[in-house]
C-alpha cells in the first residue's frame, strides 16, 4: 500500500514538473490581440460569468467580422475564477497571463476583481470590468468600469424616489453578505436621510438564508412602509414579491439593475411584478435597433435573453475595440504599452460611446463611467419608461 | 498483550523515521521550486500557487489532527482559518506604520492569528466537545458558517474617538471623515501588506509538521489517541477526556489560524465568503485522500488536489463531483471489512513481489 | 399583530422542518447513522416535481407521486451503495461517506440542472385565510404544511406501532442483535427505513419549495441541517418528538430573525442544539439510551 502511494506520488510529481516546464518562459506573441477575461463559470455565481463569457465571445466575433482592429483580429481567453475573492481569482489571472493576455476585460464579480487589481497594476495591464461595481475596484488608474458604481446607484435611487415624491416611508431588504447589495444600500441610506425620506425598516438576509423572507416582510408591513427598496438580484426579488403577496402586503417596489431579468424568470408569475420600478442601464426589450440586434444575436447563439451583465460586457469590448482602432494597437505591442495608450484614449474628453447600456458614455480619470440610468416601470409584463 | 507491547515499541521508531522522510520531502520540494523559480523556469500560474500550496497543506495537517488523532469530525476548519486570516490582517494594517519591518511584523501577525483562532477554538470547543460524533460534526459546521456570516456583516473602523463596530451598515458606524475603515462588511479587508513568501510558507509548513509529529508522539497525543480508540477505557484509567479533547481542538484551531494568516497576507483583499462550507469539505477531502491519521499523506494530497485542477482547468466543472466520489470510495475501500481484507492480502503479495524485485536488483548489481 | 404573523410563519416553517426531521429520526433511530444526504434528497424531490410539472405538464398530485417514488428508490440505492458496506465501520467513516453522498447529490444536480435557481410553481391550491381585516394572513401553503405534517405523524405512528414491518423497525432500533436473533431481517428493515425516510423527503421537498418557491442544488442543505437539530431537540428516535422539535425550531428561527438579527438567526438555532444537548441530551421526548461498554 505504501509503495503504491510512493509510486503514485512520484508519478504525479514528475507529471507536475513536466507541466510546469511546459508553461515556462514567455510566450511568443501570437497573431491576434489577446483579451483576457475571468469570471465564475462554476459555482453559485456561474450565471453571471456565463453571461459575460457569452457576450464577450459575441462581441469579439462581431469586431473580427467587421475587419478586426485595423486588420488584426482579436482573440478571447476566458478563465473560471469561481467568483472566489482569493487564490482562485489570482490563479485565473495568472493563467490568463500565461496565455499571453494583453488587455483584461474582467473580472465579473467584485470580490475577485479586488483580488487582482493590484496585479494588473503591477503588470501594467489595462483592465476594464463589465460588472464589478464596488468603488474600490477602480481606485488604480489602469482600471475602468462599464457598469455603474454601487454608490451611484444607491444615490440615484434615493434621489429618484425623493424627487418624484414616490413615497416617504421606505423599507429596505438587502443582502448583507453581498458587496453589491450592501454597497448600494449604504449609499441609499445616507442619501435618503439627506433627502428627508424615512427608512422605517432595514432588513437584511444572507447567502445562507435567502429563501424565506417572511420575517423581513412582516417587519416592513408592521412598520407601515409605503415602498420597499430592493437593491438585490432578481431571483430573491421574485421570492419577495411572491411572499409579500401571500402575506397580504402590497407596497410599491423599487430596485436597481440587479432586478433586470425579473420578467424572464421561468415559472414566475409576472403579474406579481406589475408596477415594480427599477433603475437600469439596459432593458432587453428596448425598441432601438442596436438592442434588438444584440438580443436577437445573443438569443440565437445561446438560447437566452441577455441580462445587464451581458450588455455591459458587449459595450465594454466594443469600447475597447474602438479605442484600439484609434490608437492603432497591434498584436506586437507589450501590454504596458497598450495600457498607457488606452488609458489616455479612454479619458480623452472628446471620446464618448453610444452603446446598449447608455448613450454618450464617458470615462473620467477615476475610472467610473458616466451614463444615465433609465428608470422604468413594469407594465403589462414589459418595461416602459417612467 | 505482550505482542501488542512489542508492536507499540516497534511502531515508535518508524514514526520518527516517517517524520524525517516527510521533513526531507518538504525540504527537497522547497529547494527544487526555489531553484526553478529563481531561474525563471516556472509559469506565473505555478509561482502564484506556491504560497496557497503551503496554506492548504498546513490546513490539511491541522484537520488531520482532529480527524485522525482525536477521531472527531470537525467541519468548521474554514471558520478557524477565517478568524486567523481576519485578525492577523487587522493587526498588520494597524501596525504597518509602527512596525515597518515585515520580518518582525509578519511573525507577530501569524502568532496573533493563531492565538485568536485558538481562543475561538476553545470557546467553541467547551460546549461542543461534550458532544461527540455526528453532533460534533453538525455543530462545528454550523459554527463555521456563523463565523463566516458574522465576519461578512461586520463593519469596523477607528477614528479619533476610538474604535467603531457595527453589524448593520457602513453608515451606522458613524465614522468621522478622517477615520480609517478596517472591515468593510462583505467587501472585507483590503490593503493587507503582502508579506507572505514561499520561504515563510515553507518554514511554517515545516514547523506545523514538527508540531504535529511531536504532538502525536507526546504523552498528550497518546492520551488523545487512547480516547479515540476507547473512551470508556481511557476514562477508567483517569484521563480527563474534556481536557485532552480541548487541547487538541485548540491546537488544530491555532494551526488553522496561522494558515489563515499566511493566506490573508498573500492577497491584496480578503473576504469572508471565501471561508465557506465548501472550503471545509475540500480540506476534509485532502485528509481522507491522504489517509486519515497519515500526516505526510495529507500534505501530498493537498498539493496534488490543489495543483491538478489548475493544471487541467478544462475539467473544473467535474471537480467537485470528483471530490464527492473520492470521499465515498476512499471510505468504502478503507473501512469495509471485505475490501480491507482484500487490500491487505494484495499488499502482502505486492510487497513480496517488490522485495523479490529489490533483491534481484541487488544481486544483479553485485 | 406583527408577533402573531411571525408566530404563524414560524409554525409554517416548523411543520416543514418536522416532516424532514421525521426522516432523520427514523434513520438515526434505526440505522444509528446521521444521513447527511437527507436534505439533498429533498432537493432531488423538488427537481422531480419541477420537471414533471413544467416539462411534462403533469398535474401536481401525479408529480408529487412521481417524486415520492423517485426519492424512495434513490434512498434505497444510496443505502445499498454507500452505507451498507459500512455497517460495521466506525461512525467517523460512515459520517464522511454520508457527507460524500450529500456533496455528490448537490454537485450532480449542479451539472444536470445548472447553477441558476429556478422558480417553483406552488403545488398547493388552497386559498389563503385572512383574519382581522387582513391583518393576519395564513397562506394556503402554511395551512397545508401544518395539516400534512400532522397527518404524516399520525400515519407513521400507526405504521410503526401496528404493522409487522413497523414493529420490526422498533425491534431493530432497540437492539439490533436481539432483533436479528428473533428472525427480523436487518437489511430489509434498514432498507425500508431509508425508503420511508426518503419518500417523506420528497413530500417535504414539495412543501418546502411551495412555501419558498425557489429551487437550486443547495436548496435542501440548510433545511436538512436545521431539521436534524429539530430531531435532536424533540428527542431522536421519537416521532411526536420530531414534530414538536420541528415546530419549536421553526418558531425560534423566525422570531430570532424578526427580533434579534437575520445574520444570527441560524446561530440561535444551533445554540439551542448545544443547550439541549448539555441540559437534556435525549431531547424533549427522547428515551435515555445507555452507552454500551
Amino acid at each position: 500500500m505504501k509503495s503504491i502511494k510512493k509510486i503514485l506520488a512520484l508519478t504525479v510529481a514528475a507529471a507536475l514538473s513536466v507541466s510546469c516546464f511546459a508553461g515556462c518562459g514567455k510566450k511568443a506573441k501570437g497573431d491576434t490581440i489577446v483579451i483576457g477575461s475571468s469570471g465564475p463559470l462554476t459555482g453559485d455565481n456561474a450565471q453571471y460569468g456565463v453571461a459575460v463569457k457569452n457576450a464577450a465571445e459575441l462581441a469579439v466575433k462581431k469586431v473580427n467580422d467587421d475587419g478586426g482592429i485595423n486588420g488584426i483580429k482579436l482573440s478571447l481567453v476566458f478563465e473560471d475564477d469561481e467568483a472566489d475573492p482569493g487564490d482562485k481569482a489570482v490563479n485565473a489571472y495568472n493563467a490568463l497571463k500565461d496565455n499571453g493576455m494583453q488587455v483584461m476585460m474582467g473580472t465579473v464579480t467584485t470580490g475577485s476583481c479586488l483580488a487582482v487589481i493590484e496585479k494588473t497594476k503591477q503588470d501594467g495591464i489595462f483592465q476594464m470590468t463589465p460588472s464589478a461595481s464596488a468603488q474600490d475596484v477602480i481606485k488604480n488608474d489602469n482600471c475602468f468600469q462599464v457598469c455603474f458604481t454601487d454608490p451611484n446607484q444607491g444615490k440615484g435611487s434615493a434621489d429618484y424616489i425623493a424627487d418624484n415624491n414616490i413615497a416617504k416611508k421606505i423599507a429596505v431588504i438587502y443582502d448583507s453578505s453581498d458587496a453589491y447589495s450592501s454597497g448600494i444600500y449604504n449609499m441609499f441610506k445616507k442619501e435618503a436621510e439627506a433627502k428627508g425620506l424615512d427608512i422605517v425598516a432595514e432588513q437584511s438576509f444572507t447567502k445562507d438564508s435567502k429563501t424565506d423572507f417572511s420575517a423581513q416582510i412582516n417587519a416592513a408591513k408592521s412598520a407601515g412602509a409605503e415602498l420597499m427598496f430592493l437593491p438585490i438580484y432578481y431571483q430573491q426579488a421574485s421570492l419577495i414579491l411572491t411572499q409579500s403577496k401571500s402575506l397580504g402586503f402590497s407596497p410599491k417596489f423599487f430596485g436597481c439593475d440587479g432586478l433586470d431579468g425579473l420578467l424572464n424568470i421561468k415559472n414566475f408569475d409576472t403579474s406579481l411584478a406589475e408596477g415594480v420600478m427599477l433603475l437600469t442601464p439596459f432593458a432587453a426589450d428596448a425598441q432601438d435597433q442596436e438592442t434588438q440586434d444584440f438580443v436577437k444575436a445573443y438569443k440565437d447563439a445561446y438560447g437566452e435573453i441577455p441580462n445587464q451583465f451581458a450588455a455591459d460586457t458587449y459595450d465594454g469590448i466594443m469600447v475597447l475595440a474602438e479605442l484600439m482602432k484609434k490608437e492603432k494597437i497591434t498584436n506586437e505591442m507589450e501590454a504596458s504599452e497598450i495600457c498607457e495608450k488606452l488609458k489616455k484614449a479612454i479619458t480623452d474628453p472628446d471620446f464618448s460611446y453610444n452603446g446598449l447600456t447608455g448613450s454618450n458614455m464617458k470615462w473620467s480619470e477615476d475610472g467610473a463611467v458616466s451614463k444615465d440610468p433609465k428608470a422604468v416601470i413594469i407594465k403589462d409584463g414589459a418595461y416602459s419608461a417612467l | 498483550m505482550k505482542n501488542e507491547n512489542k508492536a507499540a515499541k516497534k511502531k515508535l521508531a518508524p514514526l520518527t523515521k516517517k517524520s524525517f522522510i516527510t521533513y526531507a520531502m518538504v525540504l527537497i520540494a522547497f529547494a527544487v521550486m526555489q531553484i526553478l523559480s529563481s531561474g525563471g523556469y516556472i509559469s506565473s500560474m505555478l509561482t502564484g500557487l506556491l504560497v496557497p500550496l503551503c496554506v492548504y497543506s498546513i490546513l490539511a495537517v491541522s484537520l488531520n489532527l482532529t480527524v485522525g488523532i482525536l477521531g472527531e469530525l470537525s467541519l468548521g476548519q474554514a471558520g478557524f482559518m477565517c478568524v486567523g486570516a481576519y485578525t492577523s490582517a487587522v493587526f498588520s494594517q494597524l501596525t504597518s506604520e509602527t512596525i515597518t519591518q515585515p520580518l518582525i511584523r509578519f511573525p507577530l501577525a501569524i502568532i496573533i492569528g493563531g492565538i485568536f483562532a485558538a481562543i475561538f477554538g476553545i470557546l467553541i470547543g467547551i460546549p461542543v466537545l461534550r458532544l461527540n460524533g455526528d453532533y460534533l460534526a453538525i455543530v462545528t459546521l454550523a459554527f463555521g458558517e456563523i463565523i463566516k456570516n458574522v465576519f461578512a456583516a461586520m463593519y469596523v473602523g477607528y477614528d479619533s474617538k476610538g474604535v467603531h463596530i457595527s453589524l448593520k451598515s457602513l453608515s451606522n458606524l458613524n465614522l468621522e471623515n478622517d477615520g480609517t475603515l478596517l472591515l468593510n462588511g462583505p467587501q472585507g479587508i483590503s490593503g493587507t501588506p503582502n508579506d507572505s513568501t514561499f520561504l515563510i510558507g515553507a518554514i511554517m509548513l515545516m514547523l506545523t509538521l514538527i508540531i504535529a509529529y511531536n504532538f502525536i508522539n507526546s504523552r498528550t497525543g497518546r492520551a488523545v489517541m487512547s480516547i479515540r480508540d476507547n473512551v470508556i477505557a481511557a476514562q477508567s484509567v483517569g484521563l480527563n477526556i474534556t481536557k485532552y479533547k480541548l487541547i487538541t481542538f485548540a491546537l488544530t484551531a491555532f494551526i488553522a489560524g496561522t494558515a489563515g494568516a499566511l493566506y490573508s497576507h498573500n492577497f491584496y483583499t480578503l473576504q469572508a465568503s471565501k471561508f465557506d462550507y465548501n472550503l471545509s469539505i475540500l480540506i476534509l477531502v485532502f485528509v481522507v485522500l491522504g489517509g486519515i491519521g497519515n500526516i505526510r499523506g495529507s500534505v501530498i494530497a493537498a498539493v496534488v488536489l490543489v495543483l491538478l485542477p489548475e493544471m487541467l482547468r478544462g475539467i473544473s466543472s467535474y471537480r467537485m463531483l470528483i471530490y464527492a466520489v473520492i470521499l465515498i470510495v476512499m471510505m468504502i475501500i478503507t473501512s469495509n471489512e471485505k475490501s480491507k481484507a482484500f487490500i491487505e492480502a494484495n499488499t502482502q503479495k505486492f510487497k513480496a513481489l517488490f522485495k523479490r524485485g529489490k533483491t534481484a536488483e541487488a544481486k544483479e548489481a553485485e | 399583530m406583527g408577533f402573531l404573523n411571525n408566530l404563524i410563519n414560524g409554525i409554517s416553517l416548523g411543520s416543514i422542518y418536522a416532516v424532514i426531521a421525521l426522516g432523520y429520526t427514523l434513520v438515526y433511530g434505526i440505522a444509528k447513522m446521521l444521513n447527511f444526504a437527507h436534505g439533498d434528497v429533498i432537493m432531488v424531490g423538488g427537481y422531480v416535481i419541477f420537471i414533471a410539472m413544467t416539462s411534462f405538464g403533469l398535474n401536481s398530485w401525479i408529480s408529487i407521486l412521481l417524486a415520492v417514488i423517485a426519492c424512495t428508490l434513490l434512498g434505497i440505492v444510496i443505502e445499498k451503495v454507500a452505507y451498507k458496506p459500512l455497517r460495521q465501520a466506525t461512525s467517523l467513516a460512515v459520517l464522511i461517506t454520508a457527507i460524500g453522498v450529500s456533496y455528490f447529490l448537490q454537485n450532480m444536480a449542479l451539472l444536470i440542472f445548472g447553477e441558476k435557481p429556478v422558480n417553483f410553481t406552488s403545488v398547493v391550491n388552497v386559498p389563503s385565510l385572512k383574519l382581522f381585516d387582513g391583518k393576519i394572513v395564513i397562506s394556503g401553503e402554511t395551512s397545508t404544511a401544518i395539516v400534512i405534517s400532522i397527518l404524516i405523524v399520525v400515519g407513521l405512528s400507526l405504521f410503526i406501532n401496528k404493522t409487522k414491518s413497523g414493529r420490526a423497525m422498533l425491534a431493530v432500533s432497540e437492539d439490533r442483535g436481539a432483533a436479528e436473533l428473533m428472525g427480523v431481517n436487518i437489511n430489509r428493515t434498514i432498507s425500508l427505513t431509508f425508503a420511508i425516510g426518503s419518500g417523506l423527503a420528497a413530500i417535504a421537498g414539495a412543501l418546502l419549495c411551495s412555501a419558498y418557491p425557489t429551487l437550486q442544488n443547495t436548496t435542501g442543505a440548510m433545511p436538512g441541517i436545521k431539521a436534524f437539530v429539530a430531531a435532536v431537540f424533540g428527542g431522536i428516535g421519537s416521532i411526536p418528538g420530531a414534530m414538536i422539535g420541528g415546530i419549536l425550531i421553526g418558531i425560534i428561527e423566525i422570531l430570532g430573525r424578526a427580533y434579534i438579527s437575520p445574520q444570527l438567526a441560524d446561530a440561535i438555532v444551533f445554540a439551542v442544539l448545544i443547550l439541549v444537548l448539555i441540559i437534556k441530551p435525549t431531547g424533549i421526548l427522547g428515551k435515555k439510551i445507555n452507552e454500551k461498554v
